[in-house]
């Protein structure tokens, strides 16, 4: 049974990888009823921001403590991603937002489009190797193996989610973003400036999707450019399943996402008796949402969007 | 709020319509102008389709290459046929490694009136081309798709200038149990043309050699997490893991497969016998074994001097395929110059009863358009390179 505890570790660091994506797609449908199709495309721009700066680091400065050739990648990535989503929102989203909702979800699918091929035209369009700046010891735990850097993956996506609830929840500007997610007309009656909350939404987001990015890219030691549709779209999906809006459910679907596509894959051979194979994998996880969402409509959690006024 | 009509929308919104469609019309307008002569002769197309994008684009690239080599050369030559200088020029194609833009790309070729196709580069491209291919009476000489299917589909205009995939299954089937020994073998494909037809003939091969399979498994092209997967595999503790596949998903597989403490054998085909794999997998591919079709590089006749023409040309080393496609634009070239025409309908024939002393050894095809006594060498990853172990087959 040691590999049923294995699985659950899999899908642990999978479903925090989801978890980080899924509320950059939840904050932003709660306050705007938007669907960031580009979300996904924000989180590969930031793997590959901090794989060529690490790549660059790598050969210029080779001298340098890994760690702080990490640091300084994590940092470009961030800060790259938070700049790009600023600007997909004031250029793209902002004109858009007293128009019907179809335009600004068109548009949204258009910028993913654009950043992907943007992407492959940089970065070129093969798998891009993270290069071997650290050793990560493997060790075991009650029969499963995890390396360091999972656990790291799991602490850190543990930290930067308990750190966003707090913001959200204790801070004035938490409380500002949710006064704006309740209804944006009546918080900005009451001195909400919406504009840099929404702003702020958006970069907030691309920040915690930078981190994903880089972790998988670090994970999988591969990153390329379309590595970003499927990824955004399972988090969007837990996020869905979580309950969209709420901020505890995204966490809560992307962990259980991770989960279930792990025990999934692992499991359908022998549930199904061999019928159905592990290539179902996909197939088994958007079922189960199918499932959840006809009982459950809102999510598991609950939805929570604004008003549009 | 109701839809506009056109004449209701602002003069300026019509006016900057009107411009966008004018200037898309004028882009559309200007293509190419098809083919023609040159003062430097004639110029005969030939086709190349291999995955130009996407993961496995660093394989099509090389393959290309190898394709154009040949031409260059061919052209440098100075070739004459049926009494008019001619000048070769390469068409390369992009299919993604995608049948459904396999035949769109292939229909495309036929339509520019190419005189031959090389490619494609996978198996699951290639059979679905090879139709199109057939109807059109062009000839296609594939450098890389192995699935049997390919050229036993009765198609006279198929050829292949390596072993297929029934032999690679067979000398690795061979290899896991006689060799490495192998009683419990875990078996993975990735649902592709070339993966799932090298798995399923690797496990009749194995399993007639004495081996035991516990599981087969699946992923598909795309994906680089196979951790469920495998975490399944390791508890069945096999002793050999065998992967019908590409290098792009074998290299983050063998990372996972060590970091789970995996360690059992890990053995595949030549869709993993490349520098990218060894890239990909780094340091935690040491100990992985691949067959890959035809002698190593350094063992085939031409093998040295092709690689040096090929790094001066490109300096980048060849991947895998590169003299393949070598070889199989120079046959094509060769079949046109025996038959003085570069009609189909004329130098076929002589394409199927070519003995060429090619890069990659000596090319003679068997009735189906199969390489008649293709060899398959193993190979095994020491110290971060590809190993040569042994040859099996050939004349």
């Amino acid at each position: 049974m040691d590999i049923f505890f294995q699985q659950v570790i899999n899908g642990l660091v999978l479903g925090s990888v989801y978890a980080l994506v899924a509320l950059g797609y939840t904050m932003v449908y709660g306050i705007l009823g938007l669907i960031n199709f580009a979300h996904g495309e924000v989180v590969m721009v930031g793997a590959m921001v901090a794989l060529a700066t690490v790549a660059y680091l790598f050969g210029y400065f080779p001298e340098l403590n890994p760690i702080v050739m990490v640091l300084i990648a994590a940092t470009t990535s961030v800060i790259s991603c938070m700049v790009l989503s600023y600007f997909i929102e004031r250029l793209a989203y902002r004109p858009l937002r007293k128009a019907p909702r179809l335009a600004p979800l068109i548009t949204a699918i258009g910028i993913s489009i654009l950043l992907q091929n943007l992407a492959m035209i940089i970065w070129g369009r093969q798998y891009k190797t993270v290069p071997k700046i650290f050793s990560f010891e493997t060790r075991e735990f009650l029969g499963a193996n995890i390396t360091d850097l999972q656990i790291f993956i799991i602490v850190l996506s543990a930290i930067l989610m308990t750190l966003l609830l707090l913001i959200v929840n204790y801070s004035k500007l938490g409380r500002a973003m949710r006064a704006t997610s309740e209804s944006q007309r009546i918080a900005g009656l009451l001195g909400v400036n919406i504009n840099k909350i929404i702003s702020f939404t958006f970069v907030i987001g691309a920040g915690l999707g930078a981190v994903a990015g880089i972790l998988v890219a670090a994970n999988y030691s591969v990153a390329h450019y379309s590595m970003g549709f499927m990824l955004g779209l399972k988090a969007f999906t837990a996020a869905v399943l979580g309950g969209i809006g709420n901020l505890g459910g995204a966490v809560l679907g992307g962990l259980l996402l991770g989960l279930i596509e792990s025990i999934g894959a692992g499991y359908i051979g022998d549930i199904t008796g061999g019928f159905l194979g592990s290539h179902y994998q996909d197939v088994f996880a958007f079922l189960v949402l199918i499932i959840v969402l006809v009982f459950r409509p809102t999510g598991i959690m609950g939805e929570r969007i604004s008003e549009r006024a | 709020m109701r839809e506009y009509i056109f004449w209701e929308v602002k003069t300026m919104q019509k006016n900057f319509l009107i411009i966008l469609l004018v200037g898309l019309l004028a882009l559309v307008g200007c293509g190419d102008g098809g083919s023609g002569t040159d003062d430097s002769g004639k110029i005969i197309k030939i086709g190349h389709v291999a995955p130009l994008t996407g993961p496995i684009s660093h394989l099509g690239k090389d393959n290309e290459r190898g394709a154009q080599l040949a031409i260059d050369e061919a052209n440098a030559a100075g070739i004459t046929i049926g009494g008019e200088k001619v000048e070769f020029r390469l068409l390369s194609e992009d299919d993604e490694a995608n049948p459904q833009k396999g035949t769109v790309v292939a229909q495309k070729l036929v339509d520019s009136g190419v005189a031959g196709v090389i490619g494609h580069l996978n198996s699951g491209t290639t059979i679905p081309a090879s139709k199109i291919y057939h109807d059109a009476g062009l000839a296609q000489i594939s450098p890389s798709a192995t699935a049997i299917m390919y050229t036993h589909q009765g198609y006279k205009t198929a050829f292949r200038v390596m072993a297929n995939d029934e032999q690679q299954g067979k000398v690795l089937g061979d290899y896991a149990v006689k060799t490495i020994g192998a009683k419990k073998i875990a078996v993975i494909d990735d649902r592709s043309a070339y993966g799932k037809g090298l798995a399923d003939e690797f496990e009749k091969a194995a399993k007639s050699a004495g081996g035991e399979i516990v599981t087969r498994e699946f992923t598909d092209t795309t994906k680089t997490d196979f951790t469920a997967i495998l975490t399944k595999i390791k508890g069945l503790n096999p002793d050999v893991i065998f992967y019908g596949g590409m290098d792009a998903q074998a290299g983050p597989m063998m990372k996972q497969v060590k970091n789970l403490g995996i360690t059992a054998t890990y053995l595949s085909g030549d869709g993993i016998q490349s520098k990218q794999f060894l890239v990909l997998a780094g340091e935690e591919g040491e100990g992985a074994y691949a067959s890959s079709p035809g002698l190593p590089l350094e063992k085939m006749d031409g093998g040295k001097s092709f690689q040096e023409k090929f790094l001066q040309t490109y300096h980048e080393d060849i991947q895998i395929y590169a003299p393949f496609t070598y070889d199989a634009t120079s046959i094509l070239i060769d079949a046109m110059v025996r038959a003085d025409s570069t009609n189909p309908e004329s130098y076929l024939p002589l394409l199927s009863q070519t003995d060429y002393q090619g890069v990659t050894g000596q090319i003679r095809f068997d009735e189906n358009g199969d390489l008649r006594g293709g060899s398959i060498s193993l190979y095994r990853v020491k110290n971060g390179a590809w190993e040569y172990i042994e040859t099996v087959g050939g004349e």
